[in-house]
């Protein structure tokens, strides 16, 4: 028997591939330039960063300013390992990148397995744990990376060098996206205890001191390839649309997902009521933090994907001022929104990169950032709660299932003629 | 059964309980923090005094702008990104003063009878007050515009609005119409002097001397900068804590409703604020400009950002605690700059930050939240 698909998931799917085939029949018959196609890249690749914000703050309530500290992680992580595969055929740098995040994160699930058991555990404690058992396991990486480095190499050169490459191309984004969420989780792990605003400005911070020490990052980190404050150059320029597309659904899925489920609801709960959700059993730490990686790790991800886009990074991207571009796109979409994120997110890109460069006259370029501020405060007074508000796209919203449907399949267990709402928890099971 | 109650609690339960791992963990950094200055305090102490002198010359900059932020967040709980800038509009107010009309000579032309030290005393403080009025004036007009028609929406709304209002006034100020997008070397209103200390005495230094070794060399500009602050800071305290307006102003911060109700007008209060804050970045501009004699139009965002985290340190809403935070943000920029290295003095500031949030989370005067922010 087929299970009957609902006609708004087939709309949104459907929806969705029109969008990648017409714009990659777009970029394929050269009817979009490559300035164009590098702007819906940056779009999307925007729309990705602001969706991993809009679950930490438009839908966890923690107002993260850090975000763009763990997009310049991702994109140089994922920057040096195709950098040094590309130019010095090495894949050192992959293998201990690899077995470090995969080492870490196994001991970040074992230990918070171990740890939760222990009752009245401080934050700081535990991050302690943590730190310790990543500066260990982390020179275990080096080690053991450098042992087999080689095979990987020789493993990679036996593939066709275009393949080998994807691989490794793809290989590297998740790499950073994984390192971007295990730092995001031991710094959050003391920060989040912090109220609101604090916590926000600690995570400014953060985006800080990750430029400082990108800005530094020859003398100061030793990657003698990331060149410090001159620029990284020489990465391989393979993102394409389809790459960035394929990640772009793939978050947008996971978030779909991840929202309708009992976690996302406990989340959300977060954002509404901390107090009332503690009465009601969420782990407020918890799902904090959960909420924290998530959205981190997506940041990652995208700054991944963002580094080969252009081949070239600056330190200068990193800049703090940028990291409240993803706050703008999803205040302007409208917090807690999806849909809201998606279209402000290739909204601004295509504005501000394109439209804005296009429209104003010669000699008048450096307008560009007096006409945005204005469009922004403009923006904020006639709709101060986004363009969007809290719409989404019906395959986005969450749809509680009907107290009928409850009825025939849990009959036994609740009593539906009563009239009495089902808990939310209980209904999805 | 007494004997279990009486048990002693097992290692693990007492390194638990007193949270002995994560003040280890602190210690630790406190430690290795003491041993660097030490260190470097016994491997040269004229030169390490120096620089304690510079940062307390910067860190009363940084309390001037601290103050705009602190008495923002403690009245509209607003981090308000755009005083930094409001910063920069002052020191440039003082240049084009200075530069283009001379406002700082104008008591030797008026009454020259004045000996030399009162009329520089008092064409400094004229360009000061210039810039003042201007930066208020300019405080109070961006409040009413942007911030308060959004005073009953998001927070948020009203943050993302003082983000385009920061970006706003540093590139219209990078236009060529306005300041224009260079670096401008800032004329000083009055002469540097340099007064040599040591043990035989204070000598004032001849300009072109080099300083003799294992001196400290304090100059008028430290001292301009220190009183000025000094004297303002005194004012404010001594507005919010003795007169009606500030009495209106500290209601206001504790409850607006009850204070609206009690007939003290609000919206005018927060105007006031706003205005006085950034009156004091006005004044903190002309000072900063005159330490480091160089203006451009993206001057005020670190300074701005370093004067909130050091409110923030201190314990945003509270006067002592913008001075004593920004005294710490400042010694502690000079002194990484000096012993650890240049580019990381930002870092350093931010991890001074994380660490006392985490051990006092509203800072170090803040009162514990009344209520969820």
């Amino acid at each position: 028997m087929f299970k009957k698909i609902p006609r708004t998931n087939l709309l949104f799917f459907g929806g969705a591939l029109l969008v990648f085939l017409v714009i990659q029949i777009a970029i394929s018959t050269h009817l979009l330039n490559d300035f164009w196609s590098t702007i819906i890249r940056i779009g999307g690749v925007m729309a990705i960063v602001s969706l991993g914000l809009n679950l930490i703050y438009g839908f966890n309530g923690q107002f993260s300013l850090g975000q763009w500290g763990f997009y310049a992680i991702g994109a140089y992580t994922a920057a040096d390992i195709t950098y040094r595969w590309t130019n010095l055929n090495e894949a050192t740098g992959l293998s201990i990148l690899l077995i470090g995040v995969l080492l870490v994160g196994g001991a970040i699930v074992y230990l918070r397995s171990l740890l939760g058991k222990i009752r009245g555990l401080d934050a700081l404690s535990a991050f302690t744990m943590y730190f310790l058992a990543t500066l260990v396991l982390g020179v275990l990486a080096v080690y053991l990376g450098k042992l087999v480095g080689p095979a990987v190499a020789g493993l990679l050169l036996a593939l066709p060098s275009g393949i080998s490459l994807q691989i490794v191309f793809v290989l590297a984004v998740i790499i950073g996206g994984i390192l971007a969420a295990e730092v995001s989780f031991l710094f959050g792990l003391p920060v989040l205890t912090l109220g609101s605003d604090y916590f926000g400005i600690a995570t400014l911070g953060f985006t800080i001191i990750v430029k400082v020490l990108l800005d530094n990052s020859d003398t100061m980190l030793g990657f003698a390839e990331m060149k410090g404050a001159r620029g990284m150059i020489g990465i391989p320029k393979i993102t394409t649309w389809f790459w960035v597309f394929l990640a772009l659904f793939i978050v947008v899925l996971v978030m779909r997902n991840l929202l309708h489920s009992s976690y996302g609801r406990a989340i959300v709960s977060v954002r509404e009521d901390e107090i009332a959700g503690k009465a009601m059993g969420v782990d407020v730490a918890e799902y904090k933090i959960l909420a924290f990686v998530i959205g981190s790790f997506f940041a990652g991800l995208a700054g991944g994907l963002y580094a080969h886009i252009n081949g070239f990074l600056h330190p200068s991207s990193f800049n703090f001022i940028r990291s409240f571009d993803p706050m703008i796109i999803i205040v302007l979409g409208g917090l807690g929104s999806m849909t809201g994120t998606l279209l402000a997110s290739f909204t601004w890109a295509l504005l501000l990169e394109g439209v804005l460069r296009l429209v104003l006259p010669q000699g008048f370029e450096t307008w560009r950032f007096v006409v945005y501020p204005l469009l922004l405060i403009l923006i904020m007074l006639v709709r101060p709660s986004g363009l969007l508000g809290t719409y989404e796209l019906p395959f986005l919203r969450q749809v509680l299932p009907p107290l009928k449907a409850f009825s025939k399949s849990n009959s036994n267990s609740a009593n539906p003629e009563s009239g009495h709402p089902v808990p939310l928890q209980e209904a999805t099971k | 059964m007494n004997a279990t109650i009486n048990q002693k609690p097992s290692l693990l339960e007492t390194i638990i309980r007193k949270r002995w791992l994560g003040k280890g963990f602190l210690l630790a950094i406190a430690i290795l923090a003491i041993y660097k200055l030490t260190i470097s305090f016994l491997a040269g102490p004229t030169v390490f005094m120096q620089q304690v002198i510079n940062g307390f010359q910067l860190g009363f900059v940084y309390a001037l702008i601290a103050l705009g932020y602190t008495m923002v967040y403690g009245i509209v709980r607003l981090i308000n990104f755009a005083h930094g800038d409001v910063f920069m509009v002052g020191a440039f107010v003082s240049y084009y003063a200075i530069a283009d009309f001379g406002l700082n000579t104008w008591p030797a032309k008026v009454m020259p009878g004045l000996p030399a030290w009162l009329s520089t005393a008092i064409g400094v403080i004229s360009v000061v007050l210039l810039s003042m009025v201007s930066c208020a004036f300019l405080a109070f007009t961006i409040e009413r515009i942007a911030y308060k028609p959004l005073r009953n929406a998001p927070r948020i709304s009203a943050l993302i609005t003082a983000i385009g209002v920061s970006f706003f006034l540093e590139y219209f100020g990078a236009l060529p119409i306005a300041f224009g997008p260079n670096f401008v070397t800032y004329q000083r209103p009055f002469e540097v002097v340099n007064w040599v200390i040591s043990t035989s005495g204070i000598v004032a230094l001849e300009p072109g001397v080099a300083p003799p070794d294992n001196t400290l060399i304090i100059s008028n500009i430290s001292l301009y900068i220190i009183i000025i602050s000094l004297l303002l800071l005194f004012i404010l305290n001594f507005f919010v804590r003795r007169t009606r307006v500030g009495k209106a102003m500290r209601a206001t911060a504790y409850d607006k409703p009850t204070s609206r109700l009690m007939g003290i007008n609000v919206d005018g209060i927060i105007s006031v604020t706003f205005a006085i804050g950034a009156a004091l970045a006005g004044a903190a501009g002309v000072l900063y400009a005159t330490a480091f004699p160089q203006v451009y139009f993206a001057m005020g965002i670190i300074p701005g950002l370093k004067a909130f985290v050091a409110a923030v340190l201190g314990g945003i809403g509270s006067i002592p605690g913008a001075l004593v935070g920004a005294l710490i943000i400042g010694e502690a920029e000079v002194l990484s700059a000096a012993y650890i290295s240049t580019p990381m003095r930002d870092a350093v500031a931010f991890s001074i930050l994380v660490l006392v949030l985490l051990v006092r989370p509203t800072g170090i005067f803040g009162e514990p939240s009344r209520e969820k922010a």
